[in-house]
C-alpha cells in the first residue's frame, strides 16, 4: 500500500480548513485502477490545478467530485458535507466541459439561463442573473446568437458563463483552454484568473498542459498513474520536486548519480563522477554519508561561459548541440564521460551569429550555485 | 460535377480514376438513379394525371380523352367529394396512419434510446433483432397475425381468459373479436413498420454527444428533465424522418386492410385497388391516386418550406 500522499502547507491558506476534502479516494474500472489512493484537500477560494499526462486519473477525479462517478472506495466531503451518493444535479458544484458541452438548440441565453430553472427564483431575478453573467464574460451582445453561430473562445466564455450562473461552490474545469489556439489560450488565462478573483468561487482545474497549470493555479497536485506525487504552489513543485517523475513532467532536467561524501548542517558534498565534489545548500533531511542520490539540474539554472568560474560548482564540456529560439538559446553540452547537459541561456542582448558565447564544438566551462541544485534520493 | 480528386487516391489506381474523370463517367453514373426515377417515377406518375382527367368508356384500354370532355374530364375529382366513400376511406386511411404513427414513435423511441446507451456488441445484437423479420416474407408475417387474432387461436384464447378474469361476468366474451377491424388493421401496421421508426431514430440519437446529458444534469436537472430538455429536442429530425417513413406507406397501405381489416371500413389503397381491377375505372383510380399523392405530399412540402425558412431566420439574426 502506498503511504499517505505527502501534503505540504498551503502557502496562502494556512490554518485554514479545507474546503473540499478527498479522502483515501479510489477508483477502479474493472481491472483498471484510475484513482488510486487519492487523499488531499482543497481550500476556499483557490485556484488549484490537477496536472498530469493523459490516463493519470486527473478527469476520473474531477468526474467524481461533479458526481458522474462514485468512488470505489474513500470519501469526498465539500464544504464539510459527505457526497458519497450525492447526484450530480443535487451538487453545489458546476463543471465545465472540455467540449464544453452547449446545448446546440438554444440561444446563448437560454444556455446560461438553463441551471437557473432550477433555483428557487422570480423571472426578474433569473433575467437579472443571466444579464450579469453575460456580462460578466462580456457576450451581452451575443446572447440571442446559437452556439454554431459564435467563435471557439466565445463559446468558452458561454460555458463559464453556464457554470457560474448557479453561484456554485465547487467549480470543476476540465481542460478549459485545450481547445483555444495558442494566443487566446494566454488571454483567456488571465481572464478566468480575473473572473476567479471577482467572483470567489473555489476553482479545480483539470489540464495537462504545465504551463497552464503553472500559470493558473494557487497550488498543483502532479498526479501520474492514478497516485498523487506532488502538491504544492508552483514555485513549490517546480524548484523544490519531491521526485525524478515530477522534476521531470514540470519542466526539463538533467540528472546525473552522486554519492553524498559530507554533511555540513544545510549543505552537503556530493561526488558527481561528471563533476568532482559539488556543494549542494538546501539538502533533505536524513540524508546519511555515502548515500547514493541523484542530482538534478534545470536548463535555466546552469551558467555558461568561456573561462573557468570562479565558483565551487563548476564543469567543462563541448557544445554538441545549439538552439537559437530568440528569447533564448538552448545547448546541449557534452560532458567527458559522454554525459548530455541542457543549458538555456537567456539573450539578454542583441547580438550576432557570431558574437555568440559558444559555438559548434568549442569548450565551455558550466557552473551553477549551491542552492539551485535539485538533490533527489533515490 | 463529382470529380475525385487525385490526392485521395492510392497512386496504383490513378490511371483508373483519370480514366473515369476524363470520359465523364462519373456524371454519366451519377446521373444513373435519377434518369430511373424519370422514367419509373416522374413519367408514370405524369401518365396517372393524365388518365385522372380521362373518361371511362369499355374499350380496352378502358378510357379515352375524347367524348363528352374532350382532353380533360374532371368528373372523376367531382366524385372525390360527392360520394362520402372516397372521403370515409380518406379518413380512415389518416387516422389508422396515424394512430399506427404514434403508436411506432411511443414504442419505438424507447427502443431506439435503449440501442444508444447498451455495449456495442449488446447494440449490434438488439440491431440485428430489429431488422431480423424483414428475412420473412411481409405477407408471411401479416399471415401470421391473421393466424394468432382469429378467434380459435392460443392467441386469442388466452387474451379472451385474460379478459374474462379481469372485467365483471356479464362483459365475458367467448373470443375477442380482433380479425376484420381497424384495430387488427392498427396491430399489424406498427408490427411490421416499427422498425422504420427505430432505425432513423437510433441514427439520430446515436450522433448526439452524451456529454451534454452529463452537463444538463450538473446544471441541476434529473433525469427526465435532461431527456425532456436536451435529448427529446435534439432527437425531432429522427421523429419527423421515422414518422414519415411510417405515416406514408401506411396511408397509403393496400395488403393489411385487405388481409385483416373491416372490409366496409375500406382504406384508401383498397379503394384505388377496386376501382382499378374490379370496376375498372380507370380514371377514378388515377383520380384517388393523385389525390392521396397531394394528401400525402403537402404536409411534408410545407414541413421543408417552413424549416428551411426557421434555417434561414436563424442565420439572419444578429
Amino acid at each position: 500500500m502506498p503511504s499517505p500522499q505527502p501534503v505540504s502547507a498551503p502557502v496562502n491558506t494556512a490554518g485554514a480548513d479545507p474546503f473540499v476534502r478527498i479522502e483515501a479516494v479510489t477508483k477502479r474500472f474493472g481491472s483498471f485502477t484510475a484513482v488510486d489512493d487519492v487523499s488531499l484537500s482543497i481550500y476556499k477560494g483557490e485556484i488549484f490545478g490537477l496536472l498530469g499526462g493523459s490516463g493519470c486519473g486527473k478527469t476520473t477525479l474531477l468526474r467524481m467530485l461533479a458526481g458522474f462517478e462514485d468512488p470505489t472506495s474513500g470519501r469526498i466531503w465539500l464544504d464539510g458535507q459527505d457526497m458519497t451518493g450525492v447526484p450530480p444535479y443535487e451538487r453545489p458544484v458546476n463543471m465545465m466541459f472540455q467540449s464544453y458541452a452547449l446545448f446546440p438548440h438554444m440561444t446563448v441565453e437560454k444556455n446560461v439561463a438553463y441551471g437557473l430553472k432550477h433555483e428557487r427564483m422570480t423571472d426578474a431575478q433569473r433575467k437579472d442573473r443571466v444579464r450579469e453573467m453575460l456580462d460578466l464574460v462580456q457576450l451581452t451582445q451575443f446572447a440571442h446568437r446559437k452556439p454554431h453561430q459564435i467563435s471557439g473562445g466565445q463559446r468558452q466564455r458561454v460555458a463559464l458563463a453556464r457554470a457560474l450562473a448557479r453561484a456554485p461552490k465547487l467549480l470543476l474545469l476540465d481542460e478549459p483552454l485545450a481547445a483555444l489556439d495558442k494566443k487566446l489560450r494566454e488571454h483567456t488565462q488571465f481572464e478566468l484568473m480575473n473572473i476567479q478573483s471577482q467572483t470567489g468561487v473555489t476553482f479545480v482545474v483539470v489540464t495537462h498542459d504545465q504551463e497552464e497549470a503553472m500559470t493558473l493555479s494557487d497550488r498543483i497536485a502532479v498526479m501520474d498513474k492514478g497516485q498523487v506525487r506532488q502538491i504544492g504552489t508552483p514555485n513549490d513543485v517546480y524548484e523544490y520536486p519531491n521526485s525524478r517523475f515530477v522534476a521531470g513532467f514540470i519542466g526539463s532536467i538533467t540528472t546525473f548519480e552522486a554519492t553524498v561524501r559530507k554533511i555540513e548542517g544545510q549543505n552537503a558534498i556530493l561526488d558527481v563522477p561528471a563533476m568532482g565534489g559539488v556543494k549542494i545548500g538546501r539538502s533533505v533531511p536524513g540524508l546519511t554519508e555515502g548515500e547514493k542520490v541523484t542530482l538534478a539540474l534545470r536548463p535555466e539554472k546552469i551558467r555558461l561561459g568561456r573561462e573557468r568560474p570562479d565558483d565551487p560548482n563548476s564543469f567543462s564540456g563541448v557544445v554538441s548541440g545549439l538552439g537559437y529560439l530568440g528569447k533564448d538559446s538552448l545547448y546541449r553540452i557534452a560532458l567527458p564521460d559522454g554525459q548530455i547537459v541542457t543549458v538555456n541561456s537567456v539573450n539578454a542582448r542583441r547580438v550576432g551569429e557570431d558574437e555568440r558565447v559558444a559555438d559548434w564544438e568549442d569548450q565551455v566551462w558550466l557552473s551553477f550555485d549551491p542552492t539551485s541544485a535539485i538533490l533527489l534520493r533515490n | 460535377m463529382a470529380a475525385i480528386e487525385q490526392s485521395d487516391v492510392p497512386p496504383h489506381r490513378k490511371g483508373l480514376v483519370s480514366w473515369f474523370n476524363r470520359r465523364g463517367w462519373s456524371d454519366i453514373i451519377i446521373a444513373t438513379p435519377y434518369i430511373w426515377l424519370l422514367v419509373f417515377f416522374f413519367l408514370s406518375f405524369i401518365i396517372v394525371v393524365a388518365m385522372s382527367f380521362a373518361t371511362r368508356t369499355p374499350t380496352a384500354p378502358p378510357f379515352s380523352f375524347g367524348g363528352e370532355h374532350p382532353l380533360i374530364n374532371l368528373d372523376g375529382y367531382k366524385r372525390l367529394f360527392q360520394d362520402s366513400l372516397y372521403i370515409r376511406a380518406f379518413l380512415t386511411s389518416v387516422v389508422n396512419a396515424l394512430i399506427a404513427t404514434a403508436l411506432c414513435l411511443l414504442i419505438g423511441y424507447p427502443m431506439a434510446l435503449g440501442l444508444t446507451r447498451v455495449s456495442r456488441a449488446w447494440r449490434n445484437i438488439l440491431l440485428m433483432l430489429v431488422i431480423l423479420p424483414f428475412w420473412t416474407s411481409f405477407l408471411l408475417r401479416v399471415y401470421a397475425w391473421m393466424g394468432l387474432m382469429s378467434n380459435n387461436s392460443w392467441f386469442n384464447r388466452g387474451l379472451t381468459s385474460i379478459w374474462n378474469w379481469v372485467v365483471p361476468t356479464d362483459w365475458a366474451l367467448r373470443s375477442i373479436p380482433m380479425m376484420n377491424t381497424n384495430f387488427a388493421v392498427v396491430l399489424v401496421m406498427v408490427y411490421s413498420y416499427l422498425p422504420f421508426m427505430i432505425l432513423p431514430l437510433f441514427a439520430n440519437l446515436e450522433k448526439l454527444d452524451q456529454t451534454l446529458d452529463e452537463a444538463a444534469m450538473d446544471l441541476g436537472s434529473r433525469p427526465f428533465q435532461v431527456f425532456r430538455d436536451v435529448t427529446l429536442p435534439l432527437s425531432i429530425p429522427g421523429i419527423i424522418a421515422g414518422g414519415l417513413l411510417v405515416f406514408i406507406p401506411a396511408a397509403g397501405e393496400l395488403i393489411i386492410p385487405s388481409l385483416v381489416g373491416n372490409s366496409s371500413q375500406p382504406m384508401i389503397g383498397r379503394v384505388i385497388s377496386d376501382e382499378f381491377a374490379s370496376a375498372r375505372d380507370w380514371p377514378m383510380a388515377s383520380s384517388v391516386a393523385v389525390a392521396l399523392l397531394l394528401l400525402l405530399v403537402l404536409p411534408m412540402m410545407l414541413y421543408t418550406h417552413f424549416d428551411a425558412k426557421a434555417q434561414e431566420r436563424m442565420k439572419d439574426e444578429p
